[in-house]
C-alpha cells in the first residue's frame, strides 16, 4: 500500500491546468482527489490518471459573505462537477455572472479550462489550486 | 456494558459577544450539572470537552485541561474533542462507553464555545476549515455554502419547485424561533415572521439570513454516570438507551448519498439497534439545523418523513409540539443559538429536561423517549443519541 498521487503532485498538475485523480485496478472506480486505497472496495490497487475535465454541473451556490482575505472575490459562483470519468470535483464557472446563475445549470455540459489559485493565508500551508469550468451546452 | 444514565445537566444562556472565557462558561455549565447530582466536583473521574476554535477565539488550545483544574478537579484524565459542530456530542458518546465499560463512574462530558469571540469573517473562515482545505476551500466553499448546495441538490432530486422549498425552509426557522420565544436560555428569545425572513439578505444563494443559525458563546455539560452510582443523585436518572457515530470523507466523496447524509444514516442505525427503539418511539428530537435545509435532510436521515416529503410535513404542523414528533423545542441551533463545541451536549440538556417534565411552556406533555442528531462539518462526523426515563 503506497501513495500513488499525492496532493502536492494533484496540485500542481492543476495548477498547470491538467485534473489528476487515480483509478482503481481492483473495481475501476476513478477518485479525482488522491487517496490510499480505494473509497469503493477498499483495494489498494490504485494508478494514477488524467482526467478528461468534461462533465455535468451536480449543484452550485452563489456565495456573498466572504471568509476573512476573500472578500474581493465576493460574489461568486462554486459548482460540483461530476467528470464524465465518475467522481465530483469542486471548482468555479467562468462566462457566467453570478446572477445568472439558476437551477437551470443544473445538468448542464461543462469543461475544465485552466484553473485558478487560491493564494493561501495565514492558516494554509501555501497555495492550493481548482478547476475553473466553462458551460459548453 | 453496564446501563448509564445523564444524573444532571447544565447550560449556560447562550448569547452573542460575552465577557466570560470558554473555561469559565463550561464551569458554570458544570456547576450546575454537578449541583443537581449533590456531588464534589473531586467526584468526577475523568472530563471529556468540546472544542471546536478555541485556538482561534482566545488563543488557547488545549483548555480541557485548565478546565479540569480551574473546577478542582486537577489531576483527572482530560480530554478536547474537536469534532466541529459534533465536538460534544463526541465527548458524551465517549463518556458513555467509558462508563458502561466500567473504568469509570462519573465522567463529565459536555462542551463550551466562544464563537463570537471571532467576529464574522474569522468566523466565517474558521469554519470553513471544517471543509476540506484541500479541495473545497480552494473554490471558495464556506459553510452556508456546503448547505446552499445542498439545497438546490434537494430541489432537484425530489422535484420540488425551489419556491416551494424555500417556503418550506422560511417554515423551518420560524418553529425554531417560535420555541426560541419560549426557551429563556436561548440567544434569539424572538418570533421570526415570514416578511422578516423572505427579507433576510442572501448569504449563499438560495439560502439567506433567516436559513442559517447564529454564531454563538455557551456551554453545556452533563454528569455522566453508572447506574448504580447515580442512585445518590437524582430521582430522575435520563437513561443513555442508544448512541451512534459514523464519519465521511468531504462532500465531494459523499457524491452517491447527496442530499442524504451517509454518516447519519449509519450512526442513526447504530443508535436504533442499541436502543431497541425506532423512530416511532422518539417523542422529541433535537436535531442539527444549522441551516433550514438541514433540519429537513435530518428528519428524513432520521426516518420521522420519507425522503423529499419533510418540508411539506413541516408545513403541515407534523414537526411542532402536539404533531408526529416535536422537533427542536429549544430553539434549535437556529433561534437557541450554536456555540460549535457545546452544541451536542445542548441537544442532551433540551433533551434531559424534557424527559424530566421540566420545559414549561415548550413541554412535550409525557415524552418518554427522545432523540439528539449532531453534525459535523458537511457530514464528516455524525452522532446520534437515544435518552429515555430511566424511572
Amino acid at each position: 500500500m503506497e501513495a500513488k498521487l499525492t496532493f502536492k503532485e494533484y496540485n500542481e498538475n492543476l495548477r498547470q491546468g491538467r485534473l489528476s485523480g487515480l483509478k482503481c485496478g481492483g473495481c475501476g472506480e476513478v477518485s479525482a482527489q488522491p487517496r490510499l486505497v480505494c473509497a469503493k472496495c477498499g483495494g489498494s490497487d490504485l494508478e494514477a490518471m488524467e482526467l478528461k475535465g468534461d462533465g455535468t454541473v451536480q449543484t452550485f451556490t452563489v456565495n456573498y459573505v466572504a471568509a476573512e482575505g476573500r472578500e474581493s472575490e465576493v460574489p461568486y459562483i462554486v459548482v460540483i462537477v461530476e467528470l464524465d470519468e465518475g467522481p465530483w470535483v469542486m471548482g468555479n464557472i467562468t462566462g457566467l455572472r453570478p446572477e445568472e446563475a439558476t437551477m437551470d445549470i443544473m445538468g448542464r455540459k461543462v469543461r475544465m479550462e485552466g484553473s485558478a489559485v487560491f493564494a493561501g493565508d495565514r492558516y494554509s500551508s501555501g497555495e492550493v489550486a481548482r478547476p475553473l469550468f466553462r458551460l459548453v451546452a | 456494558m453496564r446501563k448509564v444514565v445523564i444524573a444532571g445537566a447544565g447550560m449556560t444562556k447562550f448569547t452573542g459577544k460575552q465577557p466570560r472565557t470558554a473555561v469559565e462558561l463550561f464551569g458554570a455549565a458544570a456547576a450546575e450539572a454537578i449541583n443537581e447530582c449533590g456531588i464534589k466536583p473531586r467526584q468526577v473521574q475523568a472530563l471529556f470537552m468540546g472544542n471546536f476554535m478555541g485556538d482561534f477565539e482566545e488563543g488557547q488550545a488545549h483548555l480541557q485541561a485548565f478546565t479540569a483544574d480551574y473546577m478542582g478537579m486537577a489531576g483527572i484524565p482530560a480530554n478536547r474533542y474537536e469534532n466541529a459542530c459534533a465536538s460534544a456530542s463526541a465527548a458524551i458518546r465517549d463518556a458513555f462507553i467509558w462508563v458502561a465499560s466500567g473504568q469509570y463512574d462519573i465522567v463529565l462530558a459536555g462542551g463550551s464555545e466562544c464563537a463570537t469571540k471571532m467576529g464574522t469573517p474569522l468566523a466565517t473562515r474558521t469554519f470553513a476549515m471544517a471543509s476540506d482545505s484541500r479541495y473545497e476551500y480552494a473554490a471558495g466553499l464556506t459553510f452556508p455554502g456546503v448547505f446552499a448546495m445542498l439545497t438546490h441538490l434537494y430541489a432537484k432530486r425530489y422535484n420540488i419547485p425551489l419556491e416551494t422549498l424555500k417556503g418550506q425552509l422560511y417554515q423551518v426557522s420560524i418553529n425554531s424561533h417560535y420555541y426560541g420565544a419560549r426557551n429563556p436560555r436561548a440567544q434569539f428569545q424572538k418570533e421570526l415572521t415570514l416578511e422578516d425572513a423572505r427579507k433576510s439578505p442572501m448569504v449563499a444563494s438560495p439560502l439567506q439570513l433567516a436559513d442559517c443559525c447564529p454564531f454563538t458563546d455557551g456551554a453545556a455539560a452533563l454528569v455522566i454516570a453508572s447506574e448504580e452510582a447515580a442512585a445518590k443523585m437524582t430521582k430522575k436518572p435520563v437513561l443513555i438507551a442508544g448512541v451512534g457515530q459514523a464519519s465521511a470523507g468531504n462532500l465531494l466523496s459523499q457524491k452517491e448519498f447527496l442530499p442524504r447524509i451517509r454518516s447519519r444514516e449509519l450512526a442513526a442505525g447504530q443508535s436504533y439497534k442499541m436502543s431497541g427503539l425506532g423512530p416511532r418511539d422518539i417523542g422529541v428530537v433535537e436535531l442539527h439545523d444549522c441551516f433550514s435545509i438541514a433540519a429537513l435532510i435530518a428528519l428524513e436521515g432520521l426516518g420521522f418523513f420519507p425522503y423529499g416529503t419533510s418540508g411539506r410535513a413541516v408545513e403541515k404542523g407534523e414537526t411542532k409540539i402536539g404533531g408526529k414528533v416535536a422537533v427542536n423545542p429549544s430553539g434549535g441551533l437556529k433561534a437557541k443559538g450554536h456555540p460549535v463545541g457545546a452544541t451536542g451536549a445542548a441537544q442532551a440538556f433540551e433533551i434531559v429536561r424534557q424527559l424530566r417534565g421540566e420545559c414549561g411552556e415548550r413541554q412535550v406533555e409525557g415524552v418518554k423517549a427522545g432523540m439528539t442528531d449532531t453534525l459535523g462539518g458537511d457530514g464528516g462526523t455524525l452522532c446520534n443519541m437515544i435518552l429515555r426515563r430511566g424511572w
